[in-house]
């Protein structure tokens, strides 16, 4: 076989591993006692490796906010201290079977979600989703915050432990696939999923133990917030997309993600090695009050979701955010056409209605990538640029071309040379 | 004020990059805008336009930039608004529709794709045109700057498949019917024609129809075809598909006069056809019509005389006296000529050719070397009649320029679609006091500029102008290649130039012949 | 049967690659009538950028 023959067979075998992925909610836990790796002073954040001088300034905030949460400062100051000193591990979360949306900030008693690939025994996990507005994942820490993470931590948490052990596991493939259909894109529109989250859970919550009043707050909670379901999807994405790490001569992307600062690609053939490069800011649309000025750079986990085909891939799936993304569905579906250009094949389960129910592009080959110059298209929030002011819009953003051409040089120096 | 946008790593056709500039120039303020891709050449033009700068010396062919010389601020702002709307209407443009950017994705979507006009860069030329063949698709490679190896490559591989392999720099081709890149809404009819030369082609095929006559295929090798190195490998290949074509009653072979055994091989094969199957009639361009003769062929001495005996051949008419000068009543012309002439100073002795047809160009020279012994130009008859950096020089004498040579065009539209440059340098020549004629050629059809008349009209109309305030008449004889089927139109091309006080003649040939006339005229009878 | 020769008793199936304007004249002539062909347009850019080095690596991997 020549080389590119054994690359053709080795993307052809993950494209599988990837569409027969059982992406599935078996419950909840905590970061702690969960997440492999994880001690008390570690924090880990969205996106490649960052030093804490490197982080942008929502991510400084988190850190803090989540240095208070975990007791290990009592002022933002201490908590600054603490983090500059080099006693606080930090990490990504992709190093740990985890990821985060934006700033991405896990600590130790952070309760998490778990999901298994049940096609490949392998987990991933996530925080609850906070809601938006002032909270840790854009960098808030301020008292509301931290109660609110208290409250997610002491009652939300253990309600939802009850309610999934009556419920049982839940197949998120399933519920990823039918939102597809239901106007979600799988990453920036997430209202269909997050219903659908809701419609699963609900008998269960009403069927635990607690008090009518914990119940309510939970399904009040769970009913203000649309983007519940993003922090379930990405687990899903990310166990799914784990399980092709390492496959020898394959040239599939596994992971994009982004450090506010930074954005990061791994290779399955190249396991393990980051391709880095400064990450682009977001072309959108802002909320009031808001204009470029105040964005920050890309940052988040989340466009794990583009990894694995859907978000910004299925771009056409969501008509309802089109304006986010230039304006027209005819724009949308431009996007969404022209990821088949770069990627191995095109999914079984997640398909797109507008394209006529098609498959949505799976499978991101860097090879197909650098021969078009077409990138990966990423549907996103846009984070403000000040720790704590929260989401400031939404709209479309790239990985730099770089990382892709790193991960090239990288690929070629390994199968083609080595 | 001069300033200076650059976009790296960003391609933009040529096209796109003409109507830029044009939109460009519009603007209130803008005195000189030069758009393009980072070429040699362009970087010269901006020298010469005065739009130079140490950053813009130091781009690259694959950035693009715009530079501007502009009045004021507000002036530089209004263009770079009126810029970035056109780049954008570029985007909205095709948001509409979906282009695949392979053509892989391209056979996804129509697997039976069976032809391939390929108009990239040349540097990128031969790997777009290789994968074409190797996906056994035939090629039309219209790009040039295309290395003499490459080509050989190419050629041998499609004929190895049995593949059409037409250029690089094939400008023109009628296949099925379907005009392809520079050419023009040809009946069907009974003759095909293999060509070596793109305008040629262009000028028999008009010609043809003009006639009253159709083809059935006109295919085109690129200009190097039968010089040695290539071995005439593909028109071979064309010959042989028109001798086996049933709809093709008559054959032309048209071409600069090719490399000798390759000359011996071409003509065997004419020869044997022309003997036993159908008849085949030959223009080497100004070559020696003995040798085809010789062969037992029919030669044709100009393009005109090749399309009247191919059409007469065609109906089963005997082959027409050759044609070897103006097809106009004695009487006639000596009036014409006389009208023309007597407004002229004294000074006036020359002509002046300007073309954006290469074989016309060369066509015209080799009519009136004989007669005129030196012409000027950038693709000289004698090499020292060579211009040197023809887009600057002074011209002198008798001179006729190719527009559509590497040096105008490398980075920037043919001159058949942009006249810019053919236009400035006739107002430039008008003011020469030696100048007595300008022949030029208005190639209209498909590939050209959508009303290439209403330009080179007004340029004539403004160096007729220029001529009067300088007591002087300056002569313009115009041929057009286009057909009543051409969106342009023929006749309404034919009128815009008559009505910039042109003379317009059917063909190449006749314009030259009438460009001979008239010199005689003016030179007491020397030619 | 000669491959060409085989071409000219086919429907032109044509692929445009490079400048927008050839496609845009054989479209017109599609959607008018004058011409039965089909025709689709590549939206062409170099390999890899034009970046030579890169194109060669891509070149190892194929």
């Amino acid at each position: 076989m020549t080389l590119g023959e054994k690359i053709n067979a080795a993307n052809a075998e993950a494209l599988k591993i990837i569409l027969g992925a059982q992406p599935t909610l078996i419950g909840v836990g905590t970061a702690g006692e969960d997440i492999p790796g994880m001690t008390k002073k570690t924090i880990l954040h969205s996106g490649p490796p960052v030093t804490w001088e490197n982080m942008c300034d929502p991510t400084k905030g988190a850190v803090i906010g989540a240095l208070i949460y975990e007791g290990l400062a009592k002022t933002p100051e201490e908590a600054e201290k603490l983090a500059a000193s080099g006693e606080i591990t930090f990490d990504p979360c992709h190093h740990h079977n985890a990821v985060g949306p934006m700033c991405g900030i896990v600590s130790y008693s952070m309760p998490v979600w778990k999901v298994i690939n049940k096609a490949h025994g392998n987990m991933a996990y996530c925080t609850f989703n906070e809601g938006l507005g002032k909270v840790l994942r854009f960098g808030a820490y301020d008292d509301t915050v931290i109660t609110r993470l208290h409250w997610l931590r002491n009652e939300f948490y253990p309600l939802i432990k009850e309610a999934l052990e009556i419920r049982g596991e839940i197949d998120l493939k399933v519920l990823i696939a039918q939102e597809l259909q239901m106007g979600d894109d799988g990453h920036n529109r997430n209202r269909a999923g997050t219903s659908l989250l809701i419609r699963e859970l609900a008998p269960a919550i009403v069927k635990t133990h607690f008090d009518q009043d914990v119940k309510v707050r939970a399904l009040e909670f769970l009913n203000s917030n649309d983007h519940t379901w993003l922090n379930l999807t990405m687990p899903a994405c990310k166990c799914t997309m784990d399980a092709i790490e390492g496959i020898e001569y394959c040239s599939l992307v596994y992971t994009m993600c982004r450090n506010g600062t930074e954005f990061g690609v791994r290779v399955a053939g190249l396991p393990g090695q980051w391709f880095h490069y400064t990450s682009e800011k977001v072309e959108g649309l802002y909320f009031p009050g808001f204009t470029e000025a105040d964005a920050n750079r890309d940052v988040g986990d989340s466009c794990i979701t583009e990894t694995t085909g859907i978000g910004g891939f299925c771009m056409a799936a969501a008509p309802a955010i089109v304006k986010f993304v230039g304006g027209t569905v005819a724009d949308s579906i431009k996007y969404s056409t022209e990821m088949y250009e770069i990627t191995e094949g095109e999914g079984t389960a997640y398909q797109i209605p507008a394209l006529g129910f098609r498959g949505s592009a799976t499978g991101i080959d860097i090879r197909k990538v650098i021969e078009t110059g077409i990138r990966p298209v990423i549907n996103t929030g846009i984070a403000c640029n000040r720790r704590g002011v929260g989401q400031v819009g939404a709209g479309v953003v790239h990985p730099p071309m770089e990382c892709f051409e790193q991960a090239i040089e990288a690929f070629v120096a390994k199968y083609a040379e080595g | 004020m001069v300033s200076l946008q650059i976009k790296p790593n960003t391609y933009y056709d040529s096209i796109t990059l003409m109507i830029i500039s044009k939109e460009l120039k519009k603007v209130p303020g803008v005195k000189e805008a030069l758009v393009g891709m980072g070429t040699d050449l362009n970087l010269d033009i901006a020298k010469v336009t005065g739009l130079s700068s140490p950053e813009l010396e130091a781009i690259t062919p694959n950035d693009f930039f715009v530079a501007l010389d502009c009045e004021n601020e507000e002036a530089v702002a209004n263009a770079l608004k009126a810029l970035e709307e056109q780049l954008n209407k570029k985007e909205e443009s095709r948001s509409a529709a979906y282009y695949p950017p392979t053509l892989t994705s391209a056979l996804k979507a129509d697997p039976k794709i069976n032809l391939a006009l390929i108009s990239v860069p040349g540097r990128h030329a031969y790997d777009v045109a290789k994968d074409a063949l190797d996906k056994n698709i035939n090629v039309m490679l219209f790009s040039d700057n295309v290395s003499m190896e490459e080509e050989k490559k190419l050629k041998e591989y499609a004929v190895s498949k049995e593949l059409l392999m037409m250029g690089p720099d094939c400008g023109t081709a009628v296949v099925n019917g379907l005009p392809l890149a520079f050419a023009n809404v040809i009946h069907k009819g009974p003759i095909g024609i293999c060509g070596a030369s793109g305008t040629g082609t262009q000028e028999l095929t008009i010609l043809i129809d003009q006639l009253g006559s159709g083809i059935t295929q006109a295919l085109g090798t690129g200009g190097r075809d039968l010089k040695a190195e290539i071995g005439g490998l593909m028109f071979k290949q064309c010959l042989n598909a028109l001798i086996n074509d049933p709809e093709t009653k008559v054959i032309i072979m048209l071409s600069k006069p090719p490399a000798e055994h390759v000359a011996k091989e071409i003509l065997s094969i004419a020869k044997e056809c022309n003997d036993h199957i159908k008849p085949v009639v030959v223009d080497f361009i100004g070559g020696d019509p003995h040798l085809p003769k010789e062969y037992g062929l029919v030669a044709a001495y100009n393009l005109e005389d090749a399309a009247r005996k191919a059409v007469a051949l065609s109906k089963g008419e005997p082959v027409p006296a050759d044609m070897i000068d103006i097809d106009m009543p004695r009487a006639e012309l000596e009036a014409l000529i006389e009208r023309e002439t007597s407004k002229m100073a004294p000074t006036q002795k020359y002509y002046r050719g300007f073309f954006s047809g290469g074989t016309l160009a060369d066509e015209s020279m080799k009519l009136s070397i004989g007669k005129l012994g030196h012409i000027y130009s950038n693709i000289p008859l004698k090499p020292e009649d060579k211009i040197e950096n023809p887009l600057t020089a002074e011209y002198k004498e008798n001179t006729c320029i190719d527009f559509g040579e590497d040096e105008f065009t490398e980075g920037k539209p043919h001159p058949m679609i942009d006249l810019t440059l053919r236009c400035e340098r006739i107002l430039r020549d008008a003011h020469d006091p030696t100048l007595a004629i300008l022949q030029c050629d208005c190639v209209i059809g498909y590939g050209s500029n959508p009303n290439p008349a209403e330009e080179l009209a007004a340029a004539i109309a403004k160096a007729k102008e220029i001529a009067a305030s300088e007591g002087r008449y300056i002569s313009a004889i115009c041929s057009i290649v286009g057909t009543e089927g051409d969106p342009q139109n023929l006749t309404e091309t034919r009128k815009q130039l008559e009505a910039a006080g042109a003379i317009v003649v059917r063909s190449n040939a006749q314009s030259t012949y009438l460009v001979h006339h008239m010199l005689d005229k003016l030179n007491g009878g020397k030619y | 049967m000669h491959q060409i020769n085989k071409l000219f008793g086919e429907k032109l199936h044509m692929v445009n690659i490079g400048v927008e304007t050839f496609y845009q004249d054989m479209l017109s002539q599609k959607e008018a009538g004058t011409q039965d062909i089909e025709v689709i347009h590549v939206d062409w850019k170099p390999v890899a950028g034009g970046n030579k080095k890169l194109a060669g690596m891509l070149g190892m991997l194929k």
